[in-house]
């Protein structure tokens, strides 16, 4: 849904190939994963179909990187809806970091050892992203960056607390024994 | 690799808690390290007995190859005074003095003229874009405005080491984010030494390497690459 929206946005500004579509997806979201392009085409189709854009010029070769897609009336007006509405908060899935820190713990393994090598790993992450948001002055960008900063902060931070959760832990254990 | 920095074993207590319980660490020239760890870890302790701020009860502090806990009080204040340039947490500039005079504090303790110590003070005021600030007094001063002139009087005497205890904890994301910037930029430039202390992950990540403290103690240390 959202990335159907996204490229709503990209054709707002013009009309323009799927290739390029893509191209201006990825400039977008610098540090975020690139698009497949059979992504790309399987939501341009999507949104054809549902007429809130249109192929207004088809090229000479086949494939729908030759085609120059416009925005329609009624695909401005779904994507002011969309820019407009609120996004539910969570819940979120635990992902593999908390899956395997929780399963490390149950089997009573070192989850300590774990914590502080994945601290090192999201930290040379951050630096990189930190390191690609140094290197642009557009606003758009810097602010897409803050947002994989801000969840790799998160995590960081989660990893410290858990580290001292299972730390005090332990320390209660030798206490009492 | 050159060792400026190096503690062997160090031990420090305050009235009823033991911040070090032998801490032993190394910093190459022109390295910058982050030191991190929860609160209560020994961090600014650390920081502090590798300046020559504070004196271990145990253990050895080096500096340059030179016994830094040997040296008396006076001869480490010329020491730091010469070598090495501090940044603190709220700034801490002298609410007096203007911030041009705050920044030429450093050269007139070293005894240069008035006159070179003030050229010198707005040059560095000027290449952390702060050079409009300069006849203003502290309290006039946003938070980062305030850490851009204490990074300027740690730079200014140009100094091998720069320790910077939580250099943007006072401030705000985007606010901090410039400061770091700009004390990075002129470290790197200078070519000096950066220790800073900081429980930021975004500033631990601007290091070369991570020195953890858990318990007064070093519990990892990891380089950030």
């Amino acid at each position: 849904m959202s990335v159907s929206r996204v490229l709503l946005g990209i054709l707002a500004e013009g009309p323009a190939h799927g290739y390029d579509i893509k191209q201006a997806h990825d400039r977008h979201f610098p540090g975020a994963k690139p698009m497949a392009y059979g992504q790309v085409y399987a939501a341009l189709a999507k949104l054809e179909q549902e007429d809130l854009v249109e192929v207004i010029e088809r090229g000479r070769e086949a494939g729908p990187d030759r085609m120059t897609y416009a925005i329609t009336e009624a695909g401005r007006e779904a994507l002011v809806g969309w820019l407009s509405a609120t996004e539910p908060a969570g819940p979120y899935s635990a992902d593999d970091l908390v899956r395997k820190t929780v399963t490390a713990l149950r089997l009573g393994r070192d989850a300590v050892g774990f914590l502080a090598a994945q601290r090192q790993v999201h930290l040379a992450s951050l630096k990189r992203l930190l390191a690609l948001q140094a290197s642009t002055d557009d606003v758009a960008a810097r602010i897409v960056i803050d947002h994989a900063v801000e969840h790799l902060d998160a995590d960081l931070r989660w990893l410290e607390t858990a580290a001292a959760r299972v730390g005090s832990t332990t320390d209660d254990r030798k206490t009492r024994a | 690799m050159t060792v400026l920095l190096k503690a062997h074993s160090v031990r420090k207590s305050f009235v009823r808690t033991e911040a070090l319980r032998g801490v032993s660490v190394e910093i190459a020239a022109g390295e910058s390290v982050a030191i991190t760890g929860p609160s209560g870890s020994g961090k600014s302790t650390l920081m502090l007995c590798l300046a020559g701020i504070l004196r271990p009860e145990a253990g050895e502090v080096y500096y340059d190859e030179q016994r830094l806990d040997r040296l008396g009080e006076a001869e480490r204040t010329r020491l730091r005074r010469r070598e090495m340039g501090i940044v603190l947490q709220f700034g801490q500039l002298v609410p007096e003095l203007t911030a041009v005079q705050n920044v030429a504090l450093p050269l007139l303790l070293q005894r240069h003229d008035r006159t070179s110590a003030r050229r010198a003070a707005l040059s560095w005021l000027e290449r952390l874009g702060a050079d409009d600030l300069a006849d203003q007094v502290p309290a006039e001063l946003s938070g980062g405005q305030a850490q851009r002139v204490a990074v300027a009087r740690a730079l200014v005497t140009g100094p091998k080491v720069v320790f910077a205890d939580e250099p943007t904890g006072s401030l705000d994301t985007v606010a901090g984010e410039s400061v770091l910037g700009e004390l990075l930029s002129a470290v790197r430039d200078t070519g000096a030494t950066l220790v800073m202390v900081t429980h930021e992950n975004r500033v631990a990540a601007t290091a070369d390497r991570e020195i953890v403290l858990r318990d007064g103690s070093v519990e990892g240390v990891g380089v950030v690459s």
